[in-house]
């Protein structure tokens, strides 16, 4: 068995698997955004960011070979991915405390993972469209992380191509495949995995709004971590 | 729309589509096209267009928003852009573009009601030599003055076609003030693949080996290297790919190279197509030197005539390979390889996750060679005078020669041609450089060395450089130099990933704030973690080198910024009576009272 170590353990990797998949399979938690085993890698949030050989690489993309010594767990690593998440937070407009999405949010998770305490940066408060056309679906771009997890669903799984991304560097935004650009004049529908895929409160099922009641939800009482090898690990059922 | 309008374009998009055999990877050179058309892309072409290339809407519009020169809204008839680069600002670019926005009646940005005109900024435009410069319609014009300007004016008011301008504005001249190896001469058209042909390719593959040819874009790949590796790829199909995307604020050497030495550029792509076998490739041209296309186009033909492209080249049975020439539309990260073939595939310039790179899996997921027009040009000498004599210039691990484009505060700025190993000294005296403040050696993602450095010496070992030197003399502000190439890397980040996108726009917003006076010393020990953070983790060269000015010049001149720093205890994010400006006119009011202090006095 070929084996690569992470933060000195040593973890077997198949030819072919990303150093995310090798470590999620060996259940070790490589903090992640943008990353879902179930798409194709993107690499776009940095957050899965390690050491390889003292080289800065994205662990979801970067294929696991022999001979790698990888660093995920320090503290230098860490103040990164915090300062990351930070960034998340201020490029767009996060109401966590009334936000549906709070406690089920990937975004915010990672802000209690990291034990981020405050925004840090200053607030670019950007002017977002919200897009409550769909009859089902409500699209608040303010809350949308770039990680293009629904351009990815839409375009692989659903096969649709509802979402894409237009605009450059701080511009950069989500948009609708419609004549009009709005939502109800695509073809999106609820159960698109597009939909169920938004990692934080961007996409999100209308008529369904704070069934569970924050605080007794998800991320309320688990770490990210934690529900990560949960699901996506070595135990899980995939 | 009218409804006649809507059919000319649908029309006009149906004989696109024909042209560019309906394939989707052509989509940035036609929307070039209706672009240049309806000064937009309208609505009815992006319909068109999905529904005929089979590409979703949102993908088209995504393209249009990427790229600094389509837009989705009418620009002006009279388009114009004036180069933002630190060279025309020294120059004086900002005071003619307030006199001409003055004197149209335009604000920068917004298209005047009448549709007639709109003038914005844009990144250099590769004129630094002969600036302030600009882009009228997509067309290069040079040493902008204010005259220029007021002759420029009643152009554009009375609607003067383009091609009635005096010719003198778009005047562009070479400047080569020092030629050495490459361009003391010029190969005889066929020259350097007749040599191919008599030795045969591996032979050639050999000699551009012993050369010790580096690429000259700056990171100084070895050329033999990247062609074996290329060529060793397994795939159905090779390309070969000139990189003439010279986005460097301060790098213009290409332009000459492709003004006045293409044949030599075309040769180099058809050597390494022969070696690594390519039967096609491609020139991407950077959208600012669209004036070369058509020259470009010309040359091309010539050289199918001359048997120097197409079906076996020079007799040679089974030598097939021709260029096609991209025109980019305005996009710095385009430069980047990878994000060059996105382009080329007709879409947003994003840099691709590497491994695996270019040469396994480049244009259409095949093995791609990716070279600077310079390195083309290079390897076409090499194969007529042999490797030995190209090695036998330089230094141990940088053979050969460097085009510098030398701009700034100097006599003579243009194109001078150095064996590696000068010491910068030496190049400043022969620009009739003197005062100086500093040098910017390989444009804003480069080095920043000051007058005590001018022993070290251009190469690899020390000093490396895709072409950009920029000279600036004492009268300068650094802060003035290392704030515009903070805002350029903003303005041309591509937006992928959250290091750059977020953070480059940050270390702007924090710079200007120091600058501006606003800063306390807390600002600065937030900058430099910013920047080592953006250096650190992002996605690609773009970001790596984005923080550079800033983290160079604090290591460096640290007193700079501490001399700008409120002496507060507290940090303002905002200037708060500046916040109070709107209720003050609100109000009418301006007397003491409506005035609050940050600063306890």
């Amino acid at each position: 068995m070929k084996t690569i170590t992470i933060d000195g353990r040593s973890i077997p990797f198949e030819e072919g698997q990303t150093i995310m998949d090798a470590a999620l399979a060996a259940d070790v938690y490589i903090p992640h955004l943008c990353h879902n085993p179930e798409f194709t890698p993107h690499g776009s949030c940095k957050l899965c960011n390690v050491k390889v050989n003292g080289r800065t690489c994205s662990a979801c993309t970067m294929l696991a070979a022999e001979g790698q010594d990888v660093i995920n767990n320090s503290k230098e690593l860490n103040d990164a991915r915090r300062a990351i998440t930070q960034m998340l937070f201020v490029e767009g407009n996060h109401i966590c405390p009334g936000c549906e999405k709070s406690g089920n949010c990937q975004l915010q998770a990672l802000g209690y993972h990291f034990n981020m305490l405050d925004a840090h940066f200053p607030y670019f408060y950007p002017r977002r469209e919200v897009d409550a056309s769909h009859p089902d679906v409500l699209l608040d771009r303010d809350r949308c992380i770039l990680c293009e997890l629904c351009v990815r669903a839409s375009r692989d799984v659903d096969h649709k191509n509802v979402f894409d991304i237009a605009g450059r560097g701080i511009n950069a935004h989500l948009i609708v495949n419609s004549a009009t650009g709005k939502l109800a004049d695509s073809v999106l529908e609820v159960d698109d995995k597009a939909v169920e895929v938004c990692p934080v409160g961007a996409i999100l099922v209308k008529h369904h709004g704070y069934e569970v009641p924050i605080g007794q939800r998800l991320y309320d009482h688990h770490d990210i971590a934690e529900i990560s090898l949960m699901t996506e690990g070595g135990g899980s059922d995939e | 729309m009218h409804s006649t309008r809507v059919e000319d374009c649908k029309a006009f998009v149906e004989t696109l589509i024909h042209r560019y055999q309906c394939n989707p990877t052509e989509l940035i050179r036609i929307l070039r096209e209706i672009q240049d058309r309806y000064r937009h892309v309208p609505d009815a072409a992006i319909e068109a267009l999905a529904s005929q290339l089979s590409l979703p809407r949102s993908r088209i519009v995504g393209v249009i928003e990427f790229y600094s020169f389509l837009h989705t809204a009418p620009r002006g008839r009279y388009d114009v852009l004036l180069s933002d680069s630190i060279s025309d600002h020294m120059l004086g670019k900002q005071s003619l573009m307030d006199d001409l926005c003055r004197k149209l009646g335009v604000a920068p940005g917004v298209t005047r009601a009448d549709g007639q005109v709109s003038v914005d900024n844009t990144s250099c435009t590769g004129l630094c030599d002969q600036g302030p410069a600009g882009l009228v319609n997509g067309y290069a014009v040079t040493r902008l003055t204010s005259g220029r300007i007021d002759r420029m004016v009643p152009l554009i008011n009375e609607s003067v076609p383009l091609a009635e301008w005096p010719s003198d504005f778009f005047a562009i001249d070479d400047n080569i003030r020092r030629a050495d190896l490459l361009l003391n001469e010029r190969p005889e058209p066929g020259a350097a693949l007749a040599a191919l042909l008599e030795r045969g390719a591996d032979a050639l593959l050999d000699e551009i080996d012993r050369s010790g040819l580096r690429g000259r874009g700056g990171a100084g790949f070895n050329t033999a290297m990247k062609w074996r590796f290329c060529r060793e790829a397994e795939g159905d199909a090779h390309y070969v790919v000139c990189n003439a995307d010279e986005g460097e604020p301060g790098t213009f050497k290409d332009r000459v190279l492709l003004d006045s030495y293409a044949d030599q550029v075309f040769e180099g792509m058809t050597l390494c197509a022969r070696i690594i076998g390519a039967r096609r490739g491609f020139l991407y041209l950077r959208g600012e030197y669209r004036y070369l296309l058509k020259p470009l186009q010309d040359l091309l033909a010539q050289r199918r005539q001359k048997g120097l492209l197409g079906d076996d080249i020079l007799g040679a049975t089974g030598f097939n390979f021709d260029i096609d020439i991209h025109l980019g539309a305005g996009a710095y990260i385009c430069g980047e390889e990878s994000a060059l073939i996105e382009s080329l595939e007709g879409k947003r310039g994003i840099p691709r996750n590497r491994p695996p790179y270019p040469v396994t899996h480049g244009y259409l997921g095949r093995p791609t060679v990716v070279n600077n027009v310079e390195t083309l040009a290079a390897a076409a000498a090499i194969a007529v005078h042999g490797g030995q004599w190209f090695a036998a210039v330089g230094t141990a691990k940088s053979k050969g020669t460097k085009i510098l484009s030398i701009c700034g505060d100097c006599a003579r700025p243009g194109i001078y041609e150095y064996p590696f190993g000068t010491p910068i000294r030496d190049i400043l005296t022969d620009c009739g450089a003197g005062g100086t403040l500093g040098i910017q050696v390989g444009g804003p993602s480069g080095t920043f060395i000051e007058p005590g450095e001018y022993d070290r010496r251009l190469g690899f070992e020390d000093l490396a450089t895709g072409g950009s030197f920029m000279i600036f003399d004492a009268s300068r502000s650094l802060l003035d130099i290392v704030g515009n190439f903070t805002h350029f890397f903003a303005h041309e980040s591509c937006g992928f990933c959250t290091p750059c996108r977020v953070g480059t726009s940050l270390m702007k917003n924090t710079l200007d704030k120091i600058h501006s006076g606003h800063g306390t010393a807390g600002d600065l020990v937030e900058l430099r973690s910013l920047c080592e953070l953006i250096k650190e983790h992002s996605h690609c060269g773009l970001g790596h080198t984005a923080a550079n000015p800033i983290i160079e010049t604090l290591e460096r001149f640290p007193d700079l910024y501490e001399q700008r720093l409120k002496a507060i205890v507290f940090e303002p994010g905002f200037d708060l009576d500046g916040a109070l400006e709107a209720a003050r006119q609100l109000t009418g009011r301006d007397d003491s009272a409506a005035h609050l202090q940050q600063v306890d006095r």
